[in-house]
């Protein structure tokens, strides 16, 4: 691992203050560390600076007047997912956190951290592959390479990595809001806003600009007591990354779909909110056509390669899976 | 604290009830830190990239894989060791039963793998559910899907899985309130 400087802030003002004076100011925030130290040892990142933000005092579950819940950027993983109103108000954002990582990891992880979590492509850690995301304009090995692990949905000609989250699935699928500080002020972006498609820029993630700090996640109140479910499919049961995952939400009234929420991890370079297979279901019957249409309506775009053709298929009926049990267990499927 | 790059400087640790002072760069790992600079290799450097578990240490009670851990960033916590486990030299109850189950083959994953359990069994009666847990409530009983869900941080290469597994049960029935 290269060297670099070390600083600890103790508030969010002295963390921003400490980045504008890294010498760079390419500073990194350093959290729970679980993906930074291990990109940091393989050389794929070389920050000369890090400034140390798990004393900043953001690790609070709180109640907003209005019913939003707030969870500060610090709040570790495993936090989250025992958190009482979290399971009560949002198990499927429990659920997607316990189906990540391991324990050890959870304990470890954060928030803000889980948000900027970097793609498992195997060519994005292999520093002698060729990788647009970590080397701009060098090419992508994935593409015509070992690809089962990688995106069928919103990927380009230039990257075809796919965000490694599950929490950030069920926060996609929750309209959960990121709140932000930074040199220029706060402010706040949809979920669904903060990370990108690779386009013509894969090496930029998020919308995240420099120097910029996640404060918190706010889970809207409308989202809160959904009838939902996070199903992740993998090589093995458990400690393993999503081949296809599915955070869903689904309220069904008089034989009539409600509301429905839908959102895809394991197949695109961000959480992919699946608002065509939506638009398609809502107001209409919960039936296994209907569920099946949809599926095959969101995955239609959908560009497999060689080794990830099985990925469509397994995202269709995955989808119409966990729909038909929501469906089920409101006794509404005829 | 802010420590320049290229320089060392003294962090304190408070390991297995002691506190230590040792210099270091900020580059140092925890893991690194308590194998080469404290004289307590007992903890095991496996994959050092958080996938296998056998760096398993406890800090405040938790546990967490001490390879992804900055040395510095755990100033003032509570580390907790293997060699922590049986400072006057018995054996803690999860030695002992990884002993009498065979809970170990080559022996490197284990203290890891001790390490993992103290943390589990801590987690599970605090309530913190698992994948496995049902969305409402608490799992009242360590089955084996919740012992398999809650240890699947930690891999054993030679397959010792059942004898570990058994040794868990046996500390968790032993240990019950």
């Amino acid at each position: 691992m290269n060297n670099f400087t070390y600083s600890t802030a103790t508030d969010t003002r002295s963390a921003l203050k400490l980045f504008s004076e890294s010498p760079d100011r390419k500073a990194r925030f350093l959290a729970g560390g679980t993906n930074l130290i291990d990109l940091m040892r393989e050389g794929i990142e070389q920050p000369r600076s890090l400034v140390d933000i798990t004393r900043v005092p953001l690790a609070e579950v709180q109640e907003l007047p209005g019913g939003d819940l707030r969870v500060g950027a610090m709040v570790r993983n495993s936090h989250l997912a025992a958190h009482a109103l979290v399971r009560e108000k949002y198990p499927l954002l429990s659920q997607a956190i316990l189906m990540g990582a391991s324990a050890q990891l959870r304990n470890m992880a954060t928030t803000g951290g889980n948000l900027m979590q970097r793609t498992r492509c195997y060519y994005f850690y292999d520093g002698a592959a060729a990788c647009n995301k970590r080397v701009p304009g060098s090419g992508c090995d994935a593409i015509e390479g070992f690809n089962r692990i990688h995106a069928i949905l919103g990927t380009s000609p230039k990257c075809i990595a796919t965000h490694p989250s599950d929490m950030c699935v069920a926060l996609a699928a929750l309209d959960a809001n990121v709140n932000i500080t930074g040199p220029s002020g706060d402010r706040r972006l949809a979920f669904t806003d903060f990370h990108r498609l690779p386009g013509d820029t894969p090496e930029i993630d998020t919308n995240l600009q420099p120097g910029e700090l996640i404060t918190s996640v706010d889970l809207p109140a409308s989202s809160s007591g959904l009838p939902s479910a996070y199903r992740k499919v993998r090589d093995r049961a458990s400690y393993a990354f999503a081949l296809v995952s599915v955070a869903a939400a689904l309220k069904v009234e008089d034989g009539i779909i409600r509301e429905v929420r839908l959102a895809l991890g394991g197949v695109s370079h961000k959480p992919w909110r699946a608002s065509v297979a939506e638009d398609l279901l809502r107001g209409k019957a919960p039936t296994p056509d209907n569920f099946a249409r949809a599926a095959a309506a969101e995955l239609a775009p959908a560009i497999p390669r060689r080794g990830n053709t099985f990925k469509v298929e397994l995202g269709k009926r995955t989808i119409a899976l966990v729909l038909s049990d929501l469906a089920a267990v409101q006794g509404a499927e005829r | 604290m802010n420590i320049s790059q290229d320089e060392f400087k003294n962090i304190s640790l408070h390991v297995n009830g002691v506190e230590r002072v040792l210099a270091i760069e900020p580059r140092l790992s925890l893991l690194d830190a308590l194998r080469d600079h404290l004289g307590l290799p007992g903890t095991k450097k496996g994959c050092n990239q958080g996938a296998c578990g056998a760096c398993t240490v406890l800090v405040d009670g938790e546990r967490i894989n001490s390879c992804l851990a900055l040395a510095i960033q755990y100033q003032g916590r509570e580390i907790v060791t293997i060699e922590g486990l049986a400072p006057s030299g018995v054996l803690h109850a999860m030695q002992q039963a990884f002993i009498e189950h065979d809970g170990f083959q080559c022996g490197y994953c284990t203290p890891g793998q001790i390490c993992s359990a103290l943390g589990m069994l801590n987690e599970f009666r605090n309530g913190v559910p698992s994948a496995v847990t049902p969305n409402s409530g608490v799992s009242t009983e360590l089955t084996d899907a919740e012992l398999r869900e809650r240890m699947s941080g930690n891999l054993c290469r030679c397959g010792a899985y059942v004898g570990i597994r058994d040794a868990i049960h046996q500390v968790y029935r032993a240990t019950a309130p």
